[in-house]
């Protein structure tokens, strides 16, 4: 493209400076998040946790149905893990360069660091809190360790990418349109319910099943089921399919963030 | 060397695209002071914006193989919720400086006292002035960007920031941009006027002030 300079920089060295922004963008987006008040950072985990709990906590108590013998612990976290890792990213990413427009003031910083660190707060927040919450209802005997520790990380990282490959799509896209931001609360809150978090694909009656195994989330979420209950559920994906959107919606996303680094206007 | 070939930048606006630089060329040398003179909307801030990297052209080349700072006159590029070390550090970061080896500098030079651990939002604008330009020093660049005159508080704090940057940094190459020839006479070697999109090189600065004198005047007359 001609609008672009010859690259004169050696990937390494750009490689260096991009970890460096990236590292400092995560200190000034956690201090500006969670200051120092209280337990500072440790919201990081502590706020998806709570959310964790309380789905657990009401779905104990309602008793609901989800569609096999499992205990509702290990099914709420399972389930409701694996929504906020791939919903939280995208809900941070959209809007995300106006509050961060006078950062862009200088070169190094880019559109791209600005999503990158948001998606790597989101992740690691998801994943510190499905962490902790397991450990501690496996020591106190509320589930079983998984039977397939390397499957469920397998899972994991699928629904992460889902994630951050959505969010880098929905973030670049908010700077285009509004109504990325006005469609994004109502879709994802309409998804939650269909993404698996509350049911195994199993259960379903199969027209149901026909439809619902074309969301993407769907199949990561039972993907990493299979690995926490093995043998005890009837899992339902296809992992190759999921790879599929991944890897589309990825260079969808990074097509209109070029597009949208471009032309973004500093403050 | 900076080098700016064919450069083109376009708007968007609500009455369709806006041409605002149309072909520039420029080139800057280490060590050249350099004024780049404009009327207000000519287009200046677009030119050292560019200039920096904090945006695109739309279309041409910029070369940079010296290392050029942001737009300096420019008090934010600041987190309002962030205290002034917060700040402090994030420049460090981006830019890959020790902070140790320059909180004293800055606790000295900004004058800010206790303050520099207070969110920014509760600065004056002076404050946050005199923080942001002690900040911008802590950085060695090859070439400094300054965006008009620098507002940094009293004459006093003014003078000071005077001394830091054109007697203390005066081997740095400095582009300059602002509407006032006599800011230019003070501090530049050379003068580039905008107009139209246009930019015009001289080597000599009063061939360049009678050509902006030229460009005002046919545009008061229009």
């Amino acid at each position: 493209m001609e609008a672009h300079s010859a690259p004169e920089t050696p990937f390494r060295t750009s490689l260096a400076i991009q970890g460096r922004v990236i590292w400092a963008l995560l200190m000034r987006e956690v201090l500006t998040r969670y200051g120092r008040h209280n337990i500072g950072f440790l919201w990081l985990f502590v706020e998806p946790m709570m959310f964790t709990l309380g789905v657990t906590a009401l779905w104990t108590a309602t008793k609901s149905v989800h569609g096999s013998d499992l205990p509702i612990v290990a099914f709420a976290i399972t389930g409701y893990s694996s929504v906020l890792l791939w919903r939280n990213m995208p809900a941070r990413c959209i809007d995300a360069i106006d509050p961060n427009r006078s950062l862009l003031f200088h070169r190094n910083v880019r559109v791209i660091d600005i999503f990158f660190t948001r998606i790597l707060l989101e992740a690691a927040g998801a994943t510190s809190s499905l962490m902790v919450l397991g450990t501690l209802f496996v020591l106190t005997g509320q589930m079983s360790p998984p039977e397939d520790v390397l499957q469920v990380i397998g899972g994991w990282v699928m629904l992460a990418w889902f994630g951050a490959a959505l969010a880098i799509f929905l973030g670049a896209a908010s700077e285009k349109s509004e109504i990325i931001h006005k469609l994004w609360h109502p879709v994802s809150y309409l998804m939650f319910p269909l993404s698996g978090a509350a049911f195994l694909l199993s259960a379903l009656p199969p027209q149901a099943q026909a439809i619902l195994k074309y969301l993407p989330m769907i199949n990561g979420t039972e993907y990493l089921r299979e690995g926490f209950f093995g043998s005890k559920i009837h899992a339902i994906y296809d992992m190759p399919y999921m790879l599929a959107c991944n890897m589309v919606l990825s260079i969808l996303g990074l097509s209109i963030l070029r597009v949208v680094a471009d032309e973004v206007i500093p403050e | 060397m900076i080098e700016l070939e064919d450069v083109v930048k376009d708007y968007k606006t609500n009455s369709g695209p806006v041409r605002v630089l149309d072909r520039v060329n420029l080139r800057v040398h280490p060590g050249q002071q350099l004024g780049i003179l404009g009327r207000n909307g000519a287009g200046k801030s677009t030119m050292i914006r560019l200039i920096s990297g904090t945006e695109l052209p739309t279309a041409g080349s910029v070369r940079r193989t010296m290392s050029v700072s942001w737009p300096l006159a420019f008090g934010g590029a600041f987190q309002g919720t962030l205290t002034g070390y917060d700040n402090l550090r994030f420049i460090c970061r981006v830019y890959g400086v020790d902070p140790a080896d320059c909180v004293d500098f800055v606790e000295d030079f900004s004058e800010l006292g206790i303050y520099l651990r207070e969110p920014i939002r509760s600065y004056s604008s002076g404050m946050r002035a005199r923080l942001a330009f002690a900040i911008s020093m802590t950085v060695d660049f090859d070439c400094y960007l300054i965006d008009e005159i620098i507002a940094v508080g009293d004459a006093r704090f003014h003078a000071k920031c005077m001394v830091e940057l054109f007697e203390k940094r005066a081997d740095k190459a400095k582009i300059i941009v602002s509407h006032d020839p006599g800011y230019v006479r003070q501090h530049c070697h050379n003068a580039a006027v905008l107009s139209d999109g246009k930019l015009t090189y001289f080597d000599d600065l009063d061939p360049a002030f009678e050509h902006y004198a030229e460009v005002t005047s046919a545009r008061a007359a229009d």
